[in-house]
């Protein structure tokens, strides 16, 4: 906790030529580690469901209701949705989690980046969620919650053993640095 | 008007006890008790009352014609009562309707019980479906004394205990309304982990007070001296300067409240209304215009009244635990916020605002009680319109740590300052690309705990988080904020009208907020005892119980950290 205060950004990468970076890259010393790679089946699989639902939908008005103008947002979620199954697999090699000293560090997003810290004392409950394709791939979605709704950390993609595995070690942790609201 | 069966002869005991013992009087004394015994017909009984009248009266013909077999008839029904010889069993049923209505109430009234120990708050209820709710003294988040008109005629007060939480509040309606004020003194007293209830000869709300509260509960007390009694407690402050540091009190003169609602956007919005609707009687349309416009007008009419009358009569002061604010003329509400429950704190000043140099301050906090506030929204609005100077002194109060110059200058600067070189750190010139006017003033520093995030210069904004409070935080950027090497951040906190989020930053000074806040938010966290307010003050007796003369009054009005000034 102290060496993060005195070294507060470390290394910032992408520099570019001015000294001013322009990604968003936390200099920690510690590894983040990764979801499940099979995670990438999920996504693909959410993606695909939606991209054939509205090009689907977009395909009905124009074959049935005679409506033209369906054609252009059936292609551009068309379009949407190949674009979004390329950049699939690193948007999943993007989510990455760390356990500090005394709080969990959570990183998402390659587009849209974010970054959240929870004190382990801060957390009000953990939730395992599965859906049907992480459990038919033997993966679970671990949610934090603490007492602001905005904080929003769920670690999307674990094996079912890790998951459980995290949940009582976060458990143990914010039992052990429990602090009031 | 003797408020319990255990015989309390309630102000009379207490108005002398210094003994270790909890006064006979306190409500806080760990067995059961019952509520003010007009408590059924304020919560609601009356309008069974008017109900039935109501009934009755509508369907008065029909009743006759089911009851007496006599075809329509429109004449007088007691007439026809009279005319056939029935009064006796017309009497007799209206007495028994009401008995059945009277048992009814005395048994929900007999099954209403709460009890107040040291763990807790706990509330029974219900006759067929019975309820038992309880609110755990260490996580109370306010105590709330609501007198709403009619309970306020008759000398009854709600006391309501605020628990993090949807609904999970613990309401006592209605209380005598001066045992109440002792009830809320205690359950402080007993969540702050000063073991005793004892003390509190230290704190009466004032002799007077009591010596007139137990002429109400003695049993000769004569209509008269109850009336005076409620005409004294009407015009009473609604919190008494001789149980706070008087200083400390911001007094909200009722021009300057006029004025802070008159100035207001939706004036702004209501002037329009006007003018259109001027212009289109002027100019011959038709009157439907009139039609739609005109009720509105009368509404916003009595908007602005009750929004004034709600606003009168501001106090806020800090007490041993907690700051106490209070509000309203007809009727009062006055909430207790104990130490380490407000989460995040805005400072802001709309553009209208800015000529008369007012500011508003309103608040965070996990729990809600139900009374609303002054503009009838949730009780969060701290100081609904005061001076910078007022601003200061209600920071003093609610904002843990608060002191020294330099913060007390950051707070300034936050708040007038253009932006420039004042101790915060702002967002580089390239944020005018998407903060054309405010990119100067968007910036945070980081200063005793607490974090100040500056934003806004059409409408100013200072946001105070104190870290011991943070639930987490956040940095987030998108393609274009990438573009321009900025990020947005975020302090999460729990729900309520302040935001803490500054949308465009430096990416390195994002980062620098997120490491500098996440480790001083543990920091503070670890260092933090506000659950338990008072144990940490008394360093000789740690998990000792303090000593019941433990004089409370030369406190600080805030004890949460050491640095608590004044």
């Amino acid at each position: 906790m102290s060496e993060l205060s005195t070294e507060p950004t470390g290394a910032p990468q992408g520099d570019s030529g001015d000294g001013v970076s322009r990604r968003l890259e936390l200099g920690v010393a510690g590894e983040w580690k990764r979801v499940s790679p099979k995670y990438v089946v999920v996504e693909i699989v959410g993606t695909v469901i939606f991209g054939l639902v509205a090009c689907g939908v977009a395909a009905g008005l124009w074959l049935f209701a005679g409506a033209y103008w369906a054609i252009i947002p059936g292609i551009v979620v068309a379009v949407y949705t190949l674009i979004a199954l390329v950049f699939e697999p690193r948007r999943v090699r993007s989510i990455g989690y760390q356990l500090r000293a005394d709080d969990l560090l959570f990183r998402r997003g390659i587009m849209f980046q974010r970054f959240v810290s929870v004190p382990y004392g801060r957390m009000q409950l953990v939730d395992i969620t599965r859906g049907p394709v992480a459990r038919w791939l033997g993966l679970a979605d671990l949610r934090f919650v603490t007492a602001a709704a905005s904080s929003g950390v769920s670690i999307p993609g674990l094996p079912e053993g890790d998951a459980e595995d995290l949940r009582d070690r976060l458990v143990e942790l914010a039992e052990s640095r429990r602090a009031g609201l | 008007m003797t408020h319990e069966p255990d015989g309390v002869p309630a102000g009379a005991s207490r108005a002398a006890s210094p003994t270790d013992v909890p006064p006979a009087g306190s409500l806080a004394d760990g067995a059961w008790h019952r509520l003010h015994p007009a408590t059924p017909l304020l919560r609601g009984g009356i309008f069974v009352f008017a109900m039935l009248g109501f009934v009755i009266a509508n369907l008065r013909e029909r009743i006759i014609e089911v009851f007496f077999g006599v075809p329509r008839y429109s004449g007088d029904p007691i007439d026809e009562i009279y005319r056939r010889g029935n009064v006796g069993w017309a009497l007799a049923g209206v007495a028994v309707v009401l008995v059945i209505i009277l048992v009814a109430f005395f048994m929900v009234w007999r099954m209403h019980t709460f009890r107040v120990n040291e763990e807790a708050v706990e509330v029974r209820s219900g006759v067929l479906f019975r309820s038992h709710r309880k609110a755990r003294l260490d996580r109370i988040q306010g105590v709330n004394i609501a007198r709403p008109l009619i309970p306020r005629l008759v000398g009854a007060a709600r006391l309501e205990v605020s628990v993090a939480g949807q609904d999970a509040n613990v309401q006592l309606a209605y209380l005598n309304s001066y045992l109440a004020d002792g009830l809320r003194r205690d359950i402080l007293r007993l969540a702050s982990g000063a073991r005793q209830a004892g003390a509190s000869t230290e704190e009466h709300p004032g002799p007077e007070v009591n010596a007139t509260g137990a002429h109400v509960a003695g049993l000769g007390a004569s209509v008269g001296s109850f009336a005076t009694n409620r005409i004294n407690d009407f015009l009473a402050p609604e919190l008494d300067p001789n149980a706070a540091p008087p200083e400390s009190v911001v007094k909200i003169p009722p021009s300057r409240l006029f004025g802070s609602i008159a100035v207001s956007g939706f004036t702004i919005f209501i002037v329009i209304a006007i003018i259109v609707l001027v212009a289109s009687v002027t100019a011959g349309t038709s009157g439907w215009l009139l039609v739609v416009i005109l009720p509105g007008l009368i509404a916003s009419a009595g908007y602005y009244v009750s929004r004034f009358t709600r606003s009168l009569r501001y106090s806020i002061a800090g007490t041993p635990d907690g700051v106490r604010i209070g509000y309203g003329l007809l009727s009062t509400s006055n909430e207790t916020l104990p130490p380490g429950r407000i989460h995040a704190i805005d400072v802001s000043q709309p553009i209208l605002w800015r000529p008369f140099g007012w500011w508003q301050v309103r608040i965070n906090t996990a729990g809600h009680s139900t009374a609303s506030g002054p503009a009838g929204q949730a009780n969060t609005t701290t100081l609904p319109v005061g001076t910078e100077g007022d601003v200061m002194k209600v920071l003093e109060l609610i904002l843990p740590g608060f002191g020294g110059d330099d913060l007390r200058q950051l707070i300034h600067s936050g708040m007038q300052s253009q932006g420039g070189e004042d101790g915060f750190t702002n967002a580089p010139r390239r944020a005018a690309w998407l903060r054309p006017f405010s990119w100067r003033r968007t910036g945070y520093t980081i200063r005793a705990d607490v974090a100040l995030l500056r934003r806004g210069v059409i409408s100013r904004e200072l946001i105070l988080v104190p870290l011991a409070r943070l639930q987490s935080v956040g940095v987030t950027q998108g393609p274009v904020l990438r573009m321009l090497k900025l990020a947005s951040a975020r302090l999460h906190t729990v729900s309520g009208p302040v935001t803490a989020s500054l949308s465009v930053l430096g990416v390195d000074e994002a980062l620098r907020l997120f490491e500098r806040v996440s480790a001083g938010a543990i920091e503070s966290a670890n260092r933090d005892t506000s659950h338990r307010w008072h144990r940490d003050d008394v360093p000789a007796a740690a998990g000792v119980p303090t000593e019941p003369g433990h004089a409370d009054r030369p406190a600080p009005p805030l004890r949460t950290t050491s640095e608590a000034t004044e």
